[in-house]
């Protein structure tokens, strides 16, 4: 039997604001290592939300989270900042890079967070990283000068330099063009199959979720295949 | 490592913005600049009218009042017993001015190890002889070398030299007005009479301007045996010893021990020139109300650039909390943020402090009342720099808190969510 990397357990989750509205109802689901999964349904189906209790940064749900077989707190801040940090990387649609750093130092900077490396060794994974995602000959250029897919790329860069269990993405490709977009799946697919990393990736583009390993289809709240 | 990298990214943010940081940072360098000029300027004129008065004053001075003695005879008659004695028969006697056995007070007090030092004093009405019309004033006996020692007697002494009392006999230092009034300069030769009529000639060696006008009309200086002789008193006479403690603190109690220790009276500096303390006090808080108020402004400059700061850098700082720093981490970043600026400014202020202190102890400030000052007196106490520095991370600190608190508490979904 494969590792489960994620699992859902009986998930609920209410919008108080500004009337009390369920979203996610019971969700039950398990992720397994080096599945690339995406998670699809209509607008305001609670697919983000989903995304974001799973990623541990929203603690407002009832049910249970289980990342790498261990249950998550919902009240320790610093424990999920570091389970974050550790076990999983973000990509989002928009590439959240911080334009003061180089696009080296982006990369760096959740590995330097960790200090588990030395800054070296951190510097060297970094450079390992983009050369799989081919842009390490923009290591020293400011976050700014990039185009959106080179910017898209380097925030996957970001998201694998601590070797995370699983990668969220929330609509990765949703800002970009049609190149960009295929060029960042074909990323995903190939750190899904080479390098046997778990993939989990919102999306409501339906030509991405076909290509994926498997899919996960939600409306009102529930999952329904 | 992980303090480094909190630290680096402290400094980016900083960079990025660096001309509110700037401005913010010139703010508390204002105040600390202000701050340090005007503690120094005040603290420099305290020390200016403290020194007036209480440099020249002794610490302690052992003397015995003209006073009846309060042992009259009728106190003994046991028919008046707790009455109220109208009639009292023996007369204050100034022959009791002198301090008794006044050798073994002094060798007493060479040997006490908070006394710093200790000169002897007589004092004589006299009259000088102005042709027609007598002036009044009061000779003093001192004992130049130590008097100039302990109470900076030389630092009024506008011209001729005070040493020269003791070189030659019959010699004296008149008071600036004095010597106006007499007519007289140095190396001429005046007449004074005593009380009793006795009339002696002494020459002028110097003059004397204390800054406070009323002495200077009236008092004039010559060696203790030169005013013993005019008196017609043997060498023991004295009626004054003036000491200086280490401590001047301790004057009160060491008085009152000395009082009773010598049978004498003692008058101590704290009792006698309490306003001075006042003054000085009161001075002092008022620079310091202006100094923190300057800063408590440049504080709230700090808050407002942080929170905009804050405004602006809201998808930093959601990434950097996706990405696995903690709601303390952000925090910290903020409080370096404000703490750099408090302490660059701050030790800007210092410098400029400094340097406008400089300034003004340049600036020409000549009155007759104070002969020794030729410019603004400041003082450069590195308390005040201590202060200055301390006050300007303390500010800082509460203003970076609140931003701070409000960037750890930033929630990352709604602005990932947001866009």
């Amino acid at each position: 039997m494969k590792q489960k990397i994620l699992e859902a357990r009986n998930i609920t989750k209410y919008f108080e604001d500004p009337i009390k509205v369920q979203v996610l109802n019971e969700v039950n689901f398990s992720i397994n290592k080096g599945d690339f999964v995406s998670l699809t349904g209509k607008s305001g189906c609670g697919k983000s939300t989903l995304l974001y209790v799973l990623s541990t940064m929203d603690t407002d749900y009832e049910g249970s989270l289980l990342i790498d077989q261990v249950e998550m707190p919902k009240n320790d801040e610093g424990y999920l900042a570091q389970v974050r940090n550790e076990k999983i990387g973000f990509v989002f649609q928009f590439h959240y890079l911080l334009n003061e750093f180089n696009v080296i130092n982006n990369v760096m900077l959740p590995g330097l967070k960790q200090n588990k490396y030395s800054k070296e060794a951190v510097e060297h994974r970094a450079y390992e990283k983009l050369k799989i995602l081919g842009i390490e000959h923009l290591a020293l250029k400011k976050a700014n000068q990039l185009s959106g897919g080179e910017k898209q790329r380097v925030a996957i860069a970001r998201a694998l330099i601590n070797d995370p269990h699983i990668i969220m993405g929330d609509e990765p490709t949703g800002n970009l063009d049609k190149k960009n977009s295929d060029l960042v799946f074909d990323i995903f697919k190939q750190l899904a199959h080479e390098y046997n990393q778990t993939l989990l990736i919102v999306t409501h583009d339906p030509s991405f979720a076909d290509r994926t390993d498997r899919i996960i289809k939600m409306e009102d709240g529930r999952i329904i295949s | 490592m992980k303090k480094g990298i909190l630290i680096n990214i402290a400094k980016a943010l900083l960079l990025a913005r660096w001309r509110q940081t700037l401005v913010a940072a010139i703010g508390v360098t204002f105040s600390i600049t202000m701050f340090i000029t005007l503690l120094g300027f005040m603290n420099g004129l305290n020390d200016l009218l403290d020194g007036l008065i209480l440099n020249r004053t002794p610490h302690i001075k052992l003397f015995n009042d003209i006073k009846p003695n309060a042992n009259q005879p009728i106190k003994n008659a046991a028919a008046y017993k707790g009455k109220h004695h109208f009639i009292q028969s023996i007369k204050s006697d100034a022959n009791k001015q002198a301090i008794y056995n006044s050798q073994a007070i002094m060798n007493s007090l060479q040997k006490d190890p908070r006394v710093v030092g200790f000169t002897q004093k007589l004092t004589a009405q006299v009259f000088f002889i102005n042709g027609t019309t007598d002036i009044t004033g009061v000779l003093n006996g001192m004992n130049a070398p130590e008097e100039i020692k302990l109470f900076h007697f030389n630092d009024y002494v506008v011209a001729g030299n005070a040493l020269d009392l003791e070189k030659e006999s019959n010699t004296i230092i008149l008071g600036k007005g004095l010597a106006e009034k007499l007519l007289v300069n140095i190396g001429d030769i005046i007449q004074l009479s005593t009380a009793k009529g006795d009339r002696f000639q002494l020459k002028v060696v110097g003059y004397f301007q204390s800054g406070l006008r009323d002495l200077d009309n009236v008092q004039s200086y010559a060696s203790i045996h030169t005013v013993q002789k005019i008196m017609n008193k043997p060498n023991s006479f004295i009626t004054e010893i003036d000491v200086k403690l280490k401590d001047i603190n301790l004057s009160i109690p060491t008085g009152k021990e000395y009082a009773q220790l010598y049978q004498t009276d003692a008058e101590d500096i704290q009792t006698a020139n309490a306003q001075f303390e006042t003054g000085s006090a009161v001075r002092s808080i008022i620079s310091y109300a202006v100094g923190i108020t300057l800063l408590v402004v440049a504080g709230f400059g700090i808050y407002n650039i942080l929170n905009m700061m804050i405004f602006e850098k809201m998808d930093s700082i959601a990434i950097l909390k996706a990405t696995g720093f903690s709601g303390k981490d952000v925090k910290n970043i903020f409080m370096y943020i404000a703490l750099s600026i408090g302490f660059f400014g701050g030790l800007a202020g210092l410098l400029f402090g400094f340097i406008l202190s400089s300034i003004i102890d340049q600036i020409p400030f000549v009155t007759a009342a104070l002969p020794t000052v030729k410019t603004y007196p400041i003082n450069y106490s590195i308390i005040f720099y201590v202060i200055g520095i301390s006050f300007s991370l303390i500010t800082t600190y509460f203003a970076g808190w609140f931003p701070a608190r409000k960037a750890s508490k930033i929630d990352p979904v709604v602005i990932i969510r947001g866009k």
